[in-house]
């Protein structure tokens, strides 16, 4: 069973999203559960700082030995950093993904949508769970 | 619903990543596929290969029937020695690659990929027709367990009293491991020397168990399909789906030196192949290595100067290496300033001499 923090928020793309109950910088990563589905996790591509993105807007990428998946903007705004030390050691999202393993932050432009809670990202992933 | 090989419980104890392949239930990996990776290169890794298909032929004629039914030329083979083949259409299409093993002067088991086990015994059965030969698929009774790696001789001996240095590579014996019957093959699929165990269904647990504490002060690791096709990989062996396909001859797969023209008698696909041997074929099979990080994978396009040259078979990280590499069907005249399209952006990569890994001797 990966872990679901209680303190942050999820996506249907199994990302986590921290800092939306307290500011307009929020930081996104990928799940110990997506973590775990993709195996090793062997290149990062994240967004460029200064990049505006739209919440669902590909923005990156995460590639591991079997596969190659889209990371996606889970909200609106600007990228104002990202995760220099997870692009140089990819296997970060693997060892620590709510940690050292976040992928970019960004400064918040219009509402939050669509977001799951805790319990509703628990439920997601428990149909599948091993 | 996939098929459980008989080791499934021991997957699942294990923590093992499951996985449908070929309609089997199959460990994809037990941890980190890397580390099983490495632990194949440097020390031992063991590996439920179950799924794959054992069609016997025996009879007075099974080498004759073989040399029909196959590309090879199987009744040449000794007792005791095995054989990489394929089985082709009569257009010389490839139906599966195979490896063959000649267990007595009558008796041959023949090795195929699960995907394809059916279609070869349903072939075998059709082919050996005409000869004093009888097929028999007994895929649903044997298990197969292979041990792979450096270490793999030593951990091996631990259980058995077979002559192991005696075994050469492509060669089997028939022989007591752990107190249970297994055929000892000195085969694999990962570049390393190692051994495949061939064995009735109810052994494989107590067989698993035996291997895993013989091989724990080795290093030994189980691993998954994950770490085998990357393995397989490196050692520039062709996969069935990727490399291999109906659609492609053994000459198009730069394989043909297994179509053995020189045996007597008629094969099935020899007079669509006779004509092909000494014409090169448009497209070659070669390996590519990226020069930065992102992966080139199957289906993805082989690029020259904005035109599509060739596709890529199979493609990965590769762990020994450090750098992506991949196999792909790339036009002829083609060799330099080729990119790879990896969703949308041309990724440089070079041209290299297959294997990608080879081992130290």
């Amino acid at each position: 069973m990966s872990s679901i923090p209680d303190e942050l928020h999820y996506t249907k793309e199994h990302e986590w999203v921290a800092g939306v109950d307290d500011g307009l910088t929020l930081t996104v990563g990928i799940t110990a559960y997506a973590a775990e589905a993709l195996g090793d996790v062997v290149y990062v591509q994240v967004p460029e700082v200064g990049a505006s993105v739209a919440a669902g807007d590909a923005v990156g990428e995460v590639e591991s030995t079997k596969s190659v998946s889209d990371i996606y903007a889970p909200v609106g705004g600007e990228v104002i950093e990202v995760n220099a030390a997870v692009v140089d050691d990819p296997s970060l999202v693997n060892s620590d993904p709510y940690g050292e393993g976040w992928l970019f932050r960004v400064r918040l432009e219009g509402d939050v949508d669509d977001l799951l809670s805790p319990e509703e990202y628990t439920a997601l992933t428990s149909g599948s769970e091993s | 619903m996939s098929r459980p090989t008989p080791l499934r419980g021991v997957h699942e104890a294990l923590g093992a990543t499951l996985t449908d392949f070929a309609g089997w239930l199959m460990p994809l990996r037990y941890g980190s596929e890397s580390v099983e990776h490495n632990a194949v290169r440097q020390a031992a890794g063991l590996f439920d290969l179950s799924h794959m298909g054992e069609i016997f032929v025996t009879g007075p004629q099974a080498g004759e029937a073989l040399d029909y039914a196959l590309v090879g030329h199987l009744s040449a083979l000794e007792p005791g020695r095995a054989r990489y083949t394929m089985i082709v259409n009569a257009e010389g299409g490839v139906l599966d690659d195979l490896i063959v093993y000649r267990l007595a002067p009558e008796e041959f088991m023949v090795v195929a990929n699960a995907s394809n086990y059916a279609v070869v015994a349903a072939a075998l059965a059709e082919r050996a027709k005409a000869f004093d030969a009888a097929v028999d698929d007994r895929s649903d009774r044997y298990a197969l367990i292979a041990v792979q790696g450096p270490r793999s001789a030593e951990i091996l001996a631990m259980l058995t009293d077979a002559d192991l240095d005696g075994l050469k590579y492509y060669a089997g014996l028939p022989a007591t491991v752990a107190g249970r019957p297994a055929l000892i093959a000195r085969t694999g699929y990962t570049g390393e020397d190692g051994f495949e165990l061939f064995i009735e269904n109810g052994d494989a647990e107590p067989l698993w168990a035996a291997l895993t504490d013989a091989g724990e002060p080795y290093g030994l690791r189980p691993a998954g399909l994950s770490a085998r096709d990357t393995l397989r990989l490196e050692a520039g062996m062709p996969l069935y789906g990727n490399e291999l396909s109906a659609g492609l001859t053994p000459f198009d797969a730069g394989l043909g030196r297994v179509v053995r023209f020189d045996k007597p008698g008629d094969f099935v696909g020899r007079s669509a192949l006779e004509p092909l041997k000494d014409v090169p074929p448009s497209r070659r099979r070669v390996g590519l290595v990226a020069t930065g990080r992102r992966v080139p994978r199957h289906g993805y396009p082989v690029v020259a100067d904005g035109t599509v040259v060739g596709e890529v078979t199979s493609g990965a990280p590769s762990q020994s290496l450090g750098r992506p590499i991949a196999m792909a069907y790339v036009d002829n005249d083609r060799a330099e300033g080729l990119a790879v399209d990896i969703r949308g952006s041309h990724e440089p990569v070079e041209v290299v001499d297959l294997p990608f890994y080879r081992r130290n001797k």
